[in-house]
C-alpha cells in the first residue's frame, strides 16, 4: 500500500502530470518519425535539425518574435534547404545537414553571445526542461503527433516507396522531392515541440534508439511503424516516473531507458536475426 | 511486331558535369521488341536508360515517349537494400501508391500480386522479407513489381549482373516468355554470349550508337572492336554468334 503511494505519489503534482503526458506523446512522435531517419540513413538529421532550430530560437528570442513562429520557420527552411543540397549527390545528405545546420547552429550562437540576455531561454531549450511544460505544450506536441500520423497513414506507400527505392518511385509518379520536403518539415516540427521538452542535446537520441531497436523486431515497415512509437511512448512513460523517484534529470533518464531497451532488444533478437541471416548462405 | 514507335530518341546527348557520357544517340524502340543495349563499362548504357526514364537530363536532342507510356524499371539488384524492413507483397503493392490513401493492402491487391507472382513461378513467397530469397527468386521479385503496373514496356538495367549461370537462365526464359506474350522490353547487359547474342535486336553503344541490328548484323569483330575498344573474335556455336575475347590469358594445367 505505502509503495502503490509511492508510486503515485508525483501524479499529484501538475507539472508532472503535464510533464509525463507531453513527454509520451513526443517519444511516440520522435518514435514514428525515427523510422524514416534510421532507414534512410540519417541518423544525424535529428541532432543536426535540432542544432539548426536552436539558431531559429535564438533569433526570434533576440528579435522578440513567438517562439514557435520563428524558430518553426527557421526550421522547415533548414530542412528544404538540405534536401536541396542533398540532391545533388556529389554532396549526399551528411555533407548537407552539416553546412545547414552548423551554420544554423552557429548563427544561434553568435547571437545569444552578443544578447545576453536571451541566454535563459536558449539554455532552456539547449537542456529541456520536461517537468516545466505548460498546456499550450501539451497542445503543440499533440497537434503535430496527429498531423504526423495523418500524413504518414494518407502517404504511407508514397513514403514508403521513396524511402526504400527513390529512384524507381520518381519512375513510377511518386514526387520524391515532395516526399522529402514534406518529411523534413515534420521532423522540423517535431523537434521545435519537443526542444523545450528534452532539449535538443537528446532529442537525437529519441528519433534514433526507439526506430532502431524496433528495426531488430521485425523485417515488415508496416509493423514498424507501430512498434517504434510505442517504445518510444514506453520508454518516456517510464524514464519520467523513474526520474522523479531516482531524483535524475528526466531527459537523461529517458534517454538512458531508451538504450536499456536497445541493447536488451539487441542481445535478444539481435543475436536471433544474426543466427537466422547466418544460415542464408545463398545471399 | 509491330513499327508503333513507344520511345524515340532523336539525337539524345547527355553530360555528367563538363563530361559528354552520350553523343548525338538515335534509337527508336516500337512496340513488341525486345531490344537489348551492350557496351563496356562507362559507355553510358545506364545513363541512355535513366535519360528515357527521366530521371537523368537530355542536354541536347529529344527524347518522345508515347502519350500515357506506362514504364516498367527494374533497377540493378545490387543496388537494392536488401536489409530494409520489406516483405515481397510490400514491396509490389507500393508501386500503387497513386489515388490511395488507405496504407493496408486490400483483399483485391493481395489477390492481384498473387496473380503476378504466380505468373512469374514464385507464387508462394509473398509474405517474405526480400533478404530470404535466392538471387533468382529476388531478380523476379523486382521483375514482378514493375509487371504489377501493367506496363507498356519493362526497362531493366543490367538484370543479369552479379547472379550466377542458374538465375541467368532463368532471368532469360521468362524475359523470353513475356516478349512472347507481347510485352516490350529494353535492357541493358554486359553479357555479349549469356544474354545479348539471345536477343532479337542489340544496339552497341559507346557514347554514341555504334551499331543497330540483329545480333548477327552486329556482332562482328569490327563492330566490337569499334565498342569495347579491343579486338573479339566471332565464332559460331549452335547456330548463334559466340564472342571469343583475345584479351584472354591462356592458363595452363599447372595454373601458370
Amino acid at each position: 500500500m505505502m509503495l502503490a503511494f509511492d508510486l503515485f505519489e508525483p501524479y499529484g503534482f501538475q507539472f508532472f502530470r503535464n510533464g509525463i503526458v507531453v513527454a509520451t506523446v513526443a517519444g511516440a512522435l520522435c518514435g514514428l518519425l525515427g523510422v524514416f531517419v534510421v532507414l534512410r540513413g540519417m541518423s544525424y538529421i535529428g541532432h543536426g535539425l535540432s542544432h539548426a532550430v536552436f539558431g531559429g530560437a535564438a533569433a526570434s528570442a533576440v528579435i522578440g518574435i513567438n517562439f514557435f513562429i520563428g524558430a518553426g520557420i527557421w526550421g522547415i527552411i533548414s530542412g528544404v534547404l538540405i534536401a536541396r543540397v542533398a540532391r545533388r549527390r556529389v554532396l549526399g545528405a551528411d555533407a548537407a545537414i552539416g553546412v545547414v545546420t552548423t551554420a544554423s547552429f552557429a548563427l544561434g550562437l553568435a547571437l545569444m553571445n552578443r544578447y545576453g540576455q536571451a541566454s535563459k531561454s536558449i539554455e532552456a531549450v539547449l537542456f529541456g526542461s520536461v517537468l516545466g511544460v505548460k498546456v499550450s505544450d501539451i497542445i503543440a506536441v499533440s497537434l503535430v503527433a496527429v498531423f504526423a500520423l495523418a500524413v504518414i497513414v494518407v502517404w504511407y506507400r508514397k513514403m514508403l516507396f521513396s524511402t526504400f527505392d527513390p529512384d524507381v518511385a520518381q519512375v513510377s509518379g511518386v514526387n520524391v522531392s515532395v516526399v522529402e520536403i514534406v518529411l523534413l518539415s515534420l521532423l522540423s516540427l517535431t523537434i521545435l515541440v519537443t526542444m523545450r521538452i528534452i532539449g535538443v542535446l537528446l532529442i537525437s537520441a529519441l528519433l534514433v534508439i526507439p526506430a532502431a531497436a524496433a528495426r531488430m523486431t521485425t523485417n515488415s515497415f508496416s509493423r514498424l511503424l507501430w512498434i517504434s512509437p510505442l517504445i518510444g511512448a514506453v520508454t518516456c512513460f517510464f524514464g519520467m516516473n523513474l526520474s522523479y523517484h531516482l531524483d535524475t534529470s528526466a531527459s537523461a533518464t529517458i534517454i538512458l531507458l531508451d538504450a536499456l531497451v536497445f541493447i536488451v532488444v539487441y542481445t535478444v533478437a539481435g543475436t536471433r536475426n544474426r543466427m537466422k541471416m547466418a544460415s542464408l548462405g545463398h545471399v | 511486331m509491330g513499327t508503333e514507335p513507344l520511345i524515340n530518341c532523336q539525337h539524345v546527348s547527355c553530360t555528367y558535369g563538363n563530361s559528354a557520357v552520350l553523343d548525338d544517340i538515335y534509337m527508336q524502340v516500337n512496340r513488341g521488341e525486345f531490344v537489348g543495349v551492350v557496351g563496356p563499362s562507362g559507355s553510358g548504357k545506364t545513363t541512355l536508360l535513366k535519360a528515357v526514364l527521366g530521371t537523368h537530363p537530355v542536354a541536347h536532342g529529344s527524347i518522345t515517349m508515347q502519350p500515357k507510356l506506362t514504364l516498367g524499371y527494374v533497377p540493378q539488384v545490387e543496388t537494392v537494400d536488401w536489409y530494409f524492413p520489406v516483405t515481397v507483397e510490400e514491396v509490389i503493392v507500393m508501386t500503387r501508391s497513386k489515388g490511395t490513401w488507405w496504407p493496408r493492402i486490400t483483399q483485391a491487391e493481395r489477390k492481384a500480386v498473387r496473380e503476378v507472382l504466380d505468373r512469374l513461378g514464385i507464387g508462394d513467397v509473398a509474405n517474405r522479407h526480400i533478404r530470404e530469397l535466392s538471387g533468382g527468386q529476388q531478380q523476379r521479385v523486382f521483375l514482378a513489381r514493375a509487371m504489377f503496373r501493367n506496363p507498356d514496356i519493362l526497362i531493366m538495367d543490367e538484370p543479369t549482373s552479379g547472379v550466377d549461370v542458374r538465375t541467368r537462365h532463368e532471368v532469360l526464359h521468362l524475359l523470353a516468355d513475356l516478349h512472347a506474350d507481347g510485352l516490350t522490353i529494353l535492357l541493358t547487359t554486359h553479357d555479349l554470349n549469356g544474354l545479348a547474342a539471345h536477343l532479337p535486336r542489340l544496339v552497341c553503344l559507346n557514347k554514341r550508337v555504334i551499331a543497330d541490328g540483329n545480333p548477327r548484323e552486329v556482332l562482328t569483330p569490327a563492330v566490337l572492336e569499334a565498342t569495347y575498344g579491343a579486338p573479339m573474335e566471332v565464332l559460331e556455336h549452335g547456330g548463334m554468334p559466340l564472342v571469343v575475347d583475345h584479351g584472354r590469358v591462356q592458363m595452363r594445367g599447372d595454373g601458370k
